[in-house]
């Protein structure tokens, strides 16, 4: 085994590529929030090229591996750690009181990973697989994105899925921004109240965005 | 004070243990909580039942000998406070407490109350000590140390190594452990010769002992009876992430 691997297979190491591919979705979400706010402001037209654009232009495309290799790498490394962790204690408390010394949301991380995954494996065969691989039809010269989350969103029941998952991205924000600078080594006096503080604002701001798509799209269109 | 005990008793390492329930009586606040299970012990060899094993040494909060998961938390329901130093007048007459012992995969439990803490001696035997010459104690202010930085390597060095941190992470991870003893050395002088073998051998033998990793959730820093900061583990990140790229040791 390389020094490599052998530094990423430590407990320190996946704790790194946690932080790391964590912090890169982050940058993500703000990506993706920022474009499908055209859902809300822009005409059906602009959405649909932009989606086009975001599918096909090379340099993106490269990244979207990236992405990819992200989303299946934190999962991956996250399941690791919590099979690892919980053989950590075989034998469990009788009695224990964890809310004296820590935040729900931080103890909680991987049962909020999981309900993300399941939700992201739900949303990209709805859009991301559609718009791919489905039989989408083709409006002014665009595959019509819009149109398919426009009826997506007609659906109460799948907008409230969409809610459910924000809170609980929410929730996983709250702790993992902060948490990834931690495992960075990134903990100063001059910057962690910097960084704790961004970290709430944007664990509630992004989720509380994304949310707001399909719960405007359901009242405005049905 | 008249309380109900739910002690956690086993016999050894291979048989399982259980809770058992014990009434004790005349327990006057003022008595510290080893000083309550002297008596109940007292009380229940006169009874002709075992008594109850537990660690303990110094009783003045300085040895990290005493343990004990009391009522859900390590040392007890009191932050920043070692077992021996909590008293009774914390609990109130008619209390039920539930006393267990750390509960970790790294820490077996040998008998009753007692466990194994081995695996902190055995990562320690790695590199938490100076093997270089550093010459006899010298002069005052011949090594300039600035005093933020002595007063960081000092709160860290306060570690007692009890095994709280471990005891209330829901990982069971010794990052705080294992981050204050290389803190404590990475910020001195005399620690610089063997600063990066230090933290991988330390971080190596962390790994082998089973311990979990660290989820910052802070609770071993809430729980810690000196109160040692999660910025020892932020350090100690960097110091293993600076060895593994720039060591020449591979």
């Amino acid at each position: 085994m390389s020094w490599f691997t052998e530094t990423l297979q430590s407990s320190l190491g996946k704790k790194l590529l946690m932080a790391l591919t964590g912090l890169f979705l982050i940058i993500f979400l703000i990506t993706h929030l920022a474009g499908n706010l055209q859902l809300l402001y822009g005409t059906k037209d602009d959405f649909n090229q932009y989606a086009k654009f975001m599918t096909t232009f090379p340099p993106i495309k490269a990244v979207s591996y990236l992405l990819y290799a992200s989303i299946l790498g934190h999962a991956v490394y996250g399941l690791m750690l919590t099979l690892k962790n919980r053989q950590a204690r075989p034998v469990q408390y009788a009695y224990n009181q964890p809310t004296a010394n820590s935040t729900w949301s931080s103890r909680n991380m991987g049962i909020l990973g999981t309900m993300i995954l399941i939700f992201l494996v739900i949303h990209m065969k709805s859009f991301w697989y559609e718009m791919h691989w489905g039989a989408i039809p083709e409006v002014n010269g665009f595959k019509d994105l819009h149109g398919v989350t426009v009826e997506a969103f007609k659906s109460p029941l799948y907008v409230l899925f969409y809610v459910l998952a924000m809170a609980a991205l929410a929730f996983h924000l709250m702790h993992g921004f902060q948490s990834a600078f931690q495992s960075l080594g990134w903990n100063h006096p001059k910057y962690t109240p910097l960084i704790q503080a961004l970290g709430t604002g944007i664990s509630l701001l992004i989720p509380a965005l994304f949310a707001l798509i399909p719960v405007v799209m359901l009242l405005t269109n049905s | 004070m008249n309380l109900t005990l739910k002690v956690w008793r086993q016999k050894n390492n291979q048989e399982y243990g259980r809770l058992e329930t014990y009434k004790i009586g005349d327990i006057s606040p003022d008595m510290s909580f080893l000083e309550m299970l002297d008596v109940l012990n007292e009380d229940l060899t006169r009874k002709s039942i075992e008594p109850i094993a537990f660690d303990h040494d110094c009783r003045e909060g300085v040895c990290g000998m005493c343990s004990l998961y009391i009522n859900g938390r390590a040392h007890g329901p009191k932050f920043g406070t070692t077992t021996c130093q909590l008293h009774m007048r914390s609990f109130k007459d008619g209390d039920t407490i539930v006393i267990e012992p750390w509960r970790a995969r790294a820490f077996p439990v040998l008998r009753d109350l007692v466990v194994d803490r081995g695996a902190f001696d055995r990562i320690m035997q790695k590199g938490g000590f100076v093997s270089v010459d550093t010459g006899s104690a010298p002069d005052a202010n011949i090594i300039p140390i600035p005093k933020p930085v002595a007063e960081k390597a000092m709160d860290a060095a306060a570690c007692i190594g009890c095994g709280a941190c471990v005891a209330a992470c829901k990982n069971a991870s010794a990052m705080l452990f294992v981050s204050a003893k290389v803190s404590q050395l990475a910020l001195l002088p005399q620690g610089q010769v063997e600063r990066q073998t230090r933290v991988e051998k330390m971080v190596a033998q962390m790994d082998k002992e089973g311990f979990g990793n660290c989820s910052n959730t802070g609770a071993c820093s809430a729980e810690c009876p000196k109160e040692i900061s999660v910025e020892n583990i932020a350090r100690m990140n960097r110091e293993y992430f600076s060895a593994r790229l720039t060591g020449t040791e591979i």
